[in-house]
């Protein structure tokens, strides 16, 4: 487990095309490995970094910087709930503490059965939906107490389906096709355009020159 | 209150059904712009711009095409579309991102053209997971319709577009951490001079960086003229801005008003905007442009929503959101959450953020629960004026970037503003909101 798959590793190696350096491809393929494994497993960055020509270290002290980078498993569910400056003037925080005496877990923590992670999270900009939380970065808002039971028994029962896939999953929607036109190609197509704008800027310089010649 | 009357140039498909599809967006008058762009010299469309007085609408407010003009020549450019939003109470990109994505590709596509960039990238939050799919989606329909890649739209022109997901980091929000962030490092802001992205950008290329918003305006721009751009608004604040409301107002949300035109009071407490504050509660405070802003009393509800204006009365217009406070709010306890916010997302380069953040922190909270000292009022501004020097407005810095001297306004205003009130918690040893 946790090296790409072979459907992956296909991903992986068109991602990283993209980028006219391959260590851009890098917290992408985090994504895709988190979207396979539900989380960033020691043998994943191992292959991650093979694929970019780095250290697995280098994958790991990046991906450490970002918080939707998980090097832990996760339950099922990461439940994010929103406690910054909008969300807080809407009883942000009373129903953080639901949620934590609801689960029987307290943030940060999973619950036993592996289905739930409570995360408490900073401004998710959906202020307008406050107080509002995201369940594997699905957005549900304004929530109460009440609403937040509702979603833990949909969540459960299953009936939210495709609505919100297992954690990891963040973009279901896979690029097309690789660049169309090749970084070379590019650079002579821009190479000639700056010549004719050189030559415009020019003609345009000298068309003022004469005018103001002509003003004297 | 008069309000204007509603100009729809950057929400204009917010009601539609399936907003988001190419085909919506071509029977609404999509991609014409970027036709008309192609048919223009790139530098006639960067002229549309600087007429058009766009201001940048990520939070600086920089002239766009000012911006565009100062890419120092090289064979090698890139554009990079900033949607990492993420300051406080800012909704606005969200909302743009999955409610109009074409707008967006072809917002970036006509700023490619003006830049003559050799490719270009949307970096979208990690956490707009549906943002993230919509834009994905909207830019595989522009390859199918001929919109983006090879030749686009029969012209001469051709250009990539790559959308790139973040990982959950406010900092990849400055545009240098945001460079690093795509460039597969961790998030953390270059120094300037001389990494002006401009100039050493993107694997040290030359780099333009615009807002979403900023570059969702083009296309309208490019269709309609920059002088009709210009003359919404007033002065240097121009065209519509999407502002976002929230906190203590019955009707939260985004409303895209003219620049300059309305006030903050017209926002707040407009029937078709705000709608007032819930129970008819006394406003006690306001914050006018995200989390970084000095925030205001009721006494500033009738300063004009202009950039410059906001700026003279001693705080910033930002990203556009507007966070409202009632006399239900402990104002200690929203400041110290807001420090809490940049404590948490200092990157740790530079101490006086890193260890300051921290400090500051620390106290506002012990201040907010009752175990503060009144000497902690003092010690505040201290640690604060060890990351912002003289704690002036505009702030200076100690640090690479803007996120420490971002820290000290919310607990400066709310030292001016409820002084009262801190010293109400430190006397009773609790806070009286409860």
């Amino acid at each position: 487990m946790a090296r790409f798959s072979d459907e992956n590793l296909a991903i992986a190696t068109q991602i990283i095309s993209l980028y006219p350096q391959s260590r851009s491809a890098l917290v992408p393929l985090c994504h895709l490995a988190q979207s396979q494994d539900g989380w960033l497993t020691p043998d994943a960055m191992e292959n991650i970094a093979e694929l970019l020509g780095l250290q697995a270290a280098e994958v790991l002290g990046t991906a450490s910087f970002y918080d939707m980078l998980h090097t832990e498993p996760v339950g099922k569910y990461l439940i994010g709930i929103c406690t910054n400056i909008a969300c807080m003037l809407n009883g942000a925080q009373e129903v953080l503490e639901y949620a934590e005496e609801s689960l029987g877990i307290s943030v940060g923590n999973t619950t036993e059965d592996n289905l739930f992670t409570l995360e408490e999270t900073e401004c998710l900009a959906d202020c307008g939906k406050a107080p509002c939380l995201q369940v594997n970065y699905r957005f549900f808002g304004p929530i109460s107490n009440e609403d937040f039971d509702e979603l833990i028994t949909n969540l459960k029962s299953g009936s939210l389906g495709s609505q919100i896939p297992d954690h990891g999953t963040i973009n279901r929607v896979l690029r097309k096709q690789g660049l169309a036109v090749s970084m070379s190609e590019i650079s002579s197509q821009r190479a000639e355009a700056d010549k004719q704008i050189a030559k415009r800027k020019a003609a345009q310089a000298a068309l003022d020159a004469s005018q103001k010649g002509e003003g004297k | 209150m008069t309000l204007s009357q509603p100009v729809n140039i950057v929400s204009s498909r917010f009601g539609l059904e399936n907003s988001f599809t190419l085909d919506t967006y071509l029977k609404t008058g999509g991609y014409k712009g970027l036709r008309k762009a192609l048919s223009m010299d790139p530098e006639q469309v960067t002229q549309q711009v600087l007429t058009a007085n766009l201001l940048g609408r990520g939070g600086a407010g920089f002239e766009a095409g000012r911006k565009w003009s100062m890419l120092k020549p090289n064979p090698v450019r890139y554009l990079v579309v900033n949607g990492d939003e993420s300051e406080p109470a800012t909704f606005k990109d969200h909302y743009l991102i999955e409610k109009d994505p074409h707008q967006l590709i072809e917002g970036t596509l006509i700023a490619a053209y003006a830049n003559q960039v050799n490719q270009a990238f949307i970096y979208i939050r990690g956490e707009f997971a549906l943002g993230l799919e919509r834009v994905q989606q909207a830019l595989n329909e522009a390859y199918d319709y001929g919109a983006v890649g090879r030749n686009i739209l029969g012209s001469q022109f051709s250009i990539d577009i790559v959308v790139h997901p973040g990982a959950g980091a406010y900092i990849c929000g400055e545009e240098t951490a945001l460079i690093e962030s795509l460039e597969g490092k961790r998030g953390f802001p270059r120094i300037k001079p001389p990494y002006f992205p401009a100039v050493i950008g993107l694997y040290g290329e030359p780099t333009i960086v615009n807002n979403v918003e900023t570059v969702s305006n083009l296309p309208w721009i490019i269709n309609n003229g920059g002088s009709s751009f210009a003359s919404y608004g007033k002065g240097r604040s121009t065209g519509t801005r999407l502002f976002a409301l929230s906190g203590r107002v019955r009707q939260p949300g985004f409303y895209e008003l003219e620049m300059h035109t309305n006030t903050f009071r017209d926002l707040i407490y407009a029937p078709l905007l705000g709608g007032g504050i819930p129970h008819g509660n006394e406003l006690t405070a306001f914050i006018p442009g995200g989390a970084s802003s000095p925030w205001f009393g009721p006494d500033h509800l009738d300063l004009a929503l202009d950039q410059d204006e906001v700026a003279k009365a001693g705080s910033m217009l930002g990203s556009g959101s507007v966070i409202v406070m009632d006399s239900t709010t402990c104002p200690v306890r929203a400041s110290w959450r807001l420090v809490r916010f940049f404590a948490r997302e200092s990157c740790g380069q530079c101490t006086p953020c890193r260890e300051g953040s921290g400090w500051l922190e620390k106290i506002m909270s012990r201040i907010e629960q009752g175990r503060g000292r009144e000497e902690d009022l003092e010690l505040l501004l201290d640690v604060s004026d060890n990351i912002s020097p003289s704690l002036s407005w505009p702030p200076q810095q100690t640090t690479i970037c803007v996120l420490g001297p971002s820290i000290p306004p919310s607990i400066l205003s709310a030292l001016q503003l409820f002084r009262d009130s801190f010293l109400l918690h430190i006397k009773e040893g609790a806070c009286p909101y409860g």
